[in-house]
């Protein structure tokens, strides 16, 4: 038979294609030009969602329940209305905590529970093996319809034949060398795979142009019109109730119960999160996605019913399937090519889903039942081996490979009991057990790992025994009085009927249950039990994603020039380097120069990731910050933590994050070594002197949280201790970033000036109450010499104030420790004031006063006590005089304590004094 | 910043206004079986208010995001 | 008979937490805050562990070091070095000096008893 040889060459055509596709993905991912970094790539690869389920069994169940068929996508539809709350979510939590599964994520929420990972794993594994089979039944039941061609005649159903006469183990077989050779040629830690997701993009797109095709050869082919098909269809039999609801084919209560399921289903089926969250590149794309996908599924749906009624019209009742419709119809009218369009479209519909399935599975399988399993097992001593790739890529070869022929078990045994859309709802309603778990984890920060794993325990036994099991009945694998009696005939245990409740359909009967139960169990649990703090570092993590990382790029928007940026990267890279890299990156926007580019947020995140490769990320930063416009770090949020201090831990957490940047920041460095030695040369180490001075701090923040963390038994007045030198160092870790992004901001002429005419004895008076507690403190006096009159000058007043504070905290610090005295005094020269203060400590060496006006350079390097102080108060001041045209300097002799001056020009003040003095009564 | 917020508020109103139309009360107002222009007034209604839904999430997606 | 550890670094507070977690563990602490100190309290009672930050006041750490070193009688002691710079130059400095084992901060807790642990498990 020719058509047989043309039906395989097609399938293994067509499956070269999409290893083609993939292949180039992946080697363009290589080579760092993504071609699915793109949101309609992203949208389309979404379409997964659409498997052979949809070709095929959407026709199948509208020939039976009308419009009922619409529900499943309605709901996505819905749920892509919240895609920007909450898949965006999803994906930033997933891409900060780098999870690869929905398991992984569960886990990881719950204070990384591998207990919970695993049940997770259990429950999806069991959830979606029946939607496998339903593939498996597709693909083999198609082939062999076509395989008859031009006869029409239903298959056998594989029972009938030995498993080695049996397309659908070949199938089995054929797909998961497939999947195998896809999904699992390299390891990849972020569990990426490009190239997967770009030949699964076209599978959408070949799915749906089959199904259009079909659709529209029947709608405008064979009929004139949507309006003519639904003329001739009113004459069949019982068309009015396909064409309402209410009746026995759907009523409102199944039809809201489908479309909450769905919606669920979007987020949770294990290859819908794969594809949405682990494989997203960018979480704007989610934005596009939140149309584009609901349109496909339109598309996809608007011929379903025209297609059945045709089926319906054109089969006699009862001889053909009307799962088969979308290829039998072809075959009935002789359209070989249609024909054969359709099964490609139904091969891929179904190959799609099973590749992105079983990779999914497959991880998760590896990552949160085997390896937490094979890691304990002592005698393997598999902790201590070096590369576990090699292991690691065989068991998800041979998860895969299981996945599939436990699919095929399922398929021979109980393929037959149900149409396409029913094994497709049990899965369903199986991922729908996540929902309380995962969204509850996402919103709720009280939700515990006890509160999740009884939720989901419950909640899958209920599934398990209000849907599996009667459809392992129905199969005949359990007597069938156990749906009708109950078991041991105890009524209220009806699985379909449970305690009594009837009226429901089957899907909805057991989401009521199973999802009660779970709700009931989980928050009951949770607000009965105790989180562990790891639990509750890990949900703040979680429920402030947006807040904790949100910072990111959005908040950098529209205060950078794009010269100073591209200035600055240059900088550390090579300015040569800097440009070729700025103008790869316009191109890659369509741009024809880096000249074009706009300083958006974008343009800094790539800056930034350009430096962080230079000099890691969190110097990075630091550097950016000096070039746009300054941003609070967010410490002020992470003080606000330790002001309780039940949440230390968390913060120590989050410092193990920060501390292992700083040591990335650290290694890149030595890497870099070429380029910071031009730095040394320039003598600008200002960048490992900042992570040099973070270090400090942070050093004695990091010892304490964990000694905090292993000592939980510690007395409570040495914790108080230890909280309070966390939060002093945090204090002066905040004190350090800020004062290096204020020089930053006066070094390269940022910072605003509120320049107006000053009484200095009023900003002297300011200074002198300001730091009255720490003098008194200290046990220092300080007294004021002021002439009764002092002409105006011009100044910021805050900035002027700001350096006064600087000096006399300085004086303060080198003051003589039994009398220390301070003294402030004025003097009114011809062109400017002179403002000295003078203390009586042991003042500063010659040798070192110039340098102490150096950043992080303090007088005391070389004594015997380290005085506290961010070594940046001096140049700040220095910076800020400088600036209103005056001069700071310093006179001391050893012994003889040290006299800090500044002058600020008079020269102009006093005509603006003039000019104030009328309008405001200045009191001159 | 702002403009986010308030495209994630447009998006939860339509989400609330699609489970509306969607519906109970509204789905039985169109579940008389009647016809417009010769299609079914249910598969017509579902229809159209899915496509309207999908042009309202264009218009807030695509005209907030420049 | 515990072991005796010098704790040479000019930060109090980083100080504290070191004297508490080689407390806990059970060696017998001394503390100089400057590297001239140190050396005076090597020579009074030589320890068999000085943890030496390198940025000290007065004597640096890689003096300090350098002096041990140049003492024959003080062969014996081990020196981990503890600095916030965590330069390879450094690093090979410290080690060229004659330190045994280097640890930047900040620092892991355990890691650092880990390491000292094995330092003093070598004699």
């Amino acid at each position: 038979m020719p058509l047989a040889g043309l039906i395989l060459l097609t399938s293994c055509a067509y499956l070269g294609i999409l290893f083609a596709i993939a292949y180039w993905g992946d080697k363009r991912a290589d080579a760092g030009r993504s071609i699915i970094a793109n949101p309609y790539i992203y949208a389309l690869s979404m379409a997964v969602y659409a498997t052979s389920w949809t070709f095929y069994g959407s026709v199948g169940r509208a020939a039976v329940s009308g419009v009922g068929f619409l529900p499943i996508y309605l709901g996505p539809t819905l749920m892509a209305a919240l895609f920007w709350l909450v898949l965006r979510k999803m994906i930033r939590i997933s891409k900060a905590n780098r999870i690869t599964s929905i398991a992984d994520f569960i886990a990881a929420r719950y204070g990384k529970s591998a207990l919970l990972g695993g049940l997770v794993t259990l429950i999806a594994v069991v959830g979606v093996i029946p939607y496998i089979a339903l593939q498996l039944k597709a693909v083999s039941s198609s082939f062999l319809i076509l395989w008859q061609y031009p006869t029409i005649q239903m298959p056998n159903s594989g029972q009938a034949l030995g498993p080695l006469q049996d397309t659908a183990l070949y199938v089995a077989l054929l797909l998961a060398t497939f999947t195998i050779l896809f999904g699992t040629r390299h390891l990849d830690a972020t569990e990426r795979h490009e190239g997967m997701v770009a030949a699964i993009a076209f599978e959408s797109l070949v799915k749906l142009l089959a199904f259009l095709a079909v659709g529209l050869y029947v709608t405008f082919g064979l009929y004139h019109g949507f309006a003519d098909v639904f003329e001739q269809a009113a004459r069949l039999p019982d068309v009015d109730q396909l064409l309402t609801l209410g009746g026995p084919a759907g009523t409102y209560g199944s039809w809201v119960s489908l479309i909450f399921l769905s919606m669920l289903s979007i987020l949770f089926l294990p290859r819908q999160f794969q594809i949405s969250v682990v494989e997203n590149v960018n979480e704007n794309h989610v934005a596009k996605a939140i149309w584009l996908f609901p349109l496909y599924l339109l598309a996809i749906n608007i011929f379903v019913l025209p297609i059945t009624f045709a089926g319906l019209m054109h089969f006699p009742a009862g001889t053909v399937d009307a799962d088969t419709f979308v290829l039998t119809l072809p075959m009935a009218l002789r359209q070989e090519s249609l024909a054969l369009l359709v099964f490609v479209g139904g091969l891929s519909a179904a190959t799609g889903m099973v590749i992105v399935e079983t990779i999914a599975l497959s991880t998760m399988i590896c990552n949160d039942l085997a390896m937490p399993l094979l890691l304990r097992w002592k005698a393997l001593g598999l902790a201590q081996r070096a590369d576990l790739s090699g292991l690691l890529l065989g068991i998800r070869r041979g998860a895969i490979l299981l996945l599939m022929l436990l699919g095929y078990v399922y398929y021979r045994a109980a393929g037959e009991a149900y149409a396409l859309v029913s094994i497709g709802l049990v899965s369903f309603a199986a991922v729908a057990q996540f929902a309380p778990a995962m969204l509850g984890g996402m919103y709720w920060k009280q939700g515990t790992r006890a509160g999740a794993l009884s939720g989901l325990s419950l909640g899958f036994l209920l599934w398990l025994y209000t849907l599996l099991l009667p459809a392992f009945a129905k199969s005949g694998w359990l007597p069938l009085s156990f749906i009708e009696q109950g078991p041991l005939a105890i009524a209220w245990l009806k699985p379909l009927a449970l305690f009594g409740l009837a009226g429901l359909d089957e899907i909805g009967h057991s989401l009521f249950w199973s999802l009660l139960a779970n709700l009931g169990a989980y928050v009951g649990v949770s607000l009965f039990g105790r989180q562990s703090s790891r639990e509750h570092a890990q949900a703040l993590l979680f429920v402030d994603a947006f807040k904790v990382a949100g910072r990111g790029s959005s908040l950098w928007r529209g205060s950078a020039s794009v010269t100073e940026v591209i200035a600055l990267v240059g900088r550390f890279l090579g300015p040569a380097r800097a440009r070729e890299a700025f103008a790869g990156y316009a191109a890659q926007r369509g741009l024809a120069s880096a000249a074009e580019l706009v300083p958006d947020a974008d343009l800094v995140h790539f800056a930034e990731q350009q430096l962080a490769g230079a000099i890691g990320a969190a110097s990075a930063r630091v550097m950016l910050a000096s070039v746009v416009q300054e941003e609070p770090l967010g410490m002020d949020e992470v003080l606000g933590i330790l002001d309780e201090a039940s949440q230390v831990l968390a913060y120590s957490r989050r410092l193990e994050q920060q501390s292992h940047e700083l040591e990335v920041a650290t290694g890149e460095l030595r890497a870099a070594n070429a380029r910071l030695q031009e730095l040394d040369r320039l003598k600008d180490d200002f960048i490992s002197t900042v992570t040099h001075e973070l270090r400090t701090p942070l050093t004695s923040i990091r010892a304490f949280s964990e000694i905090l963390n292993d000592n939980p038994e510690l007395d409570p007045a040495q914790r108080a201790r230890f909280v309070g030198i966390i939060v002093k160092e945090s204090e002066r870790l905040t004190r350090m970033i800020n004062q290096v992004l204020d020089l930053a901001k006066l070094e390269s002429g940022r910072a605003e000036w509120h320049t107006s005419a000053l009484d200095l004895k009023e900003v002297i008076e300011d200074a002198q109450a300001t730091t009255s507690q720490l003098l008194q403190e200290q046990g220092v006096a300080l007294c004021l010499e002021l002439p009764a009159q002092i002409p105006p000058v011009l100044a910021d007043r805050d900035r002027l104030l700001q350096v006064l504070l600087n000096l006399i905290a300085n004086a303060v610090k080198f003051c003589d420790r039994e009398a220390g005295r301070i003294g402030i005094a004025v003097q009114v020269l011809p062109e400017a004031l002179q403002v000295d203060v003078r203390d009586n400590g042991c003042g500063i060496d010659p040798a070192d006063q110039q340098t102490i006006f150096e950043k992080f350079r303090q007088a005391g390097d070389n004594l015997t006590e380290k005085p506290q102080g961010t070594g940046l108060g001096l140049p700040i001041s220095r910076q800020i005089i400088e600036h209103f045209g005056g001069r700071l300097w310093v006179n001391s002799a050893r012994g003889q304590g040290a006299t800090f001056s500044f002058t600020l020009p008079l020269g102009q003040a006093n005509a603006a004094a003039s000019d104030a003095g009328r309008e405001t009564e200045y009191g001159v | 910043m702002a403009n986010r917020t308030l495209r994630a508020q447009r998006l939860v109103a339509l989400f609330m206004l699609g489970c509306l139309l969607f519906s109970y009360p509204l789905l039985a107002l169109f579940d008389s079986g009647g016809e417009v222009f010769g299609i079914p007034l249910l598969f017509a209604y579902l229809f159209v208010a899915w496509a309207l839904l999908i042009v309202a999430m264009i218009l807030v997606v695509e005209c907030s995001s420049r | 008979m515990s072991k005796t550890v010098l704790i040479a670094d000019d930060e109090p507070n980083i100080v504290i937490s070191l004297e508490f977690l080689l407390e806990q563990a059970g060696y017998q602490v001394m503390v100089a805050h400057d590297g001239q100190e140190a050396l005076e309290s090597i020579e009074r009672q030589p320890p068999d562990l000085v943890l030496l930050d390198v940025m000290l006041p007065r004597l640096s750490g890689f003096d300090v070091c350098q002096k041990i070193r140049e003492n024959p009688a003080w062969q014996h002691m081990r020196i981990v070095m503890l600095t916030a710079k965590g330069r390879e130059v450094e690093i090979s400095k410290g080690l060229a000096l004659g330190a045994n084992a280097y640890i930047t901060k900040p620092f892991s807790t355990q890691e650092l008893l880990a390491q000292i642990g094995a330092q003093l498990a070598v004699d």
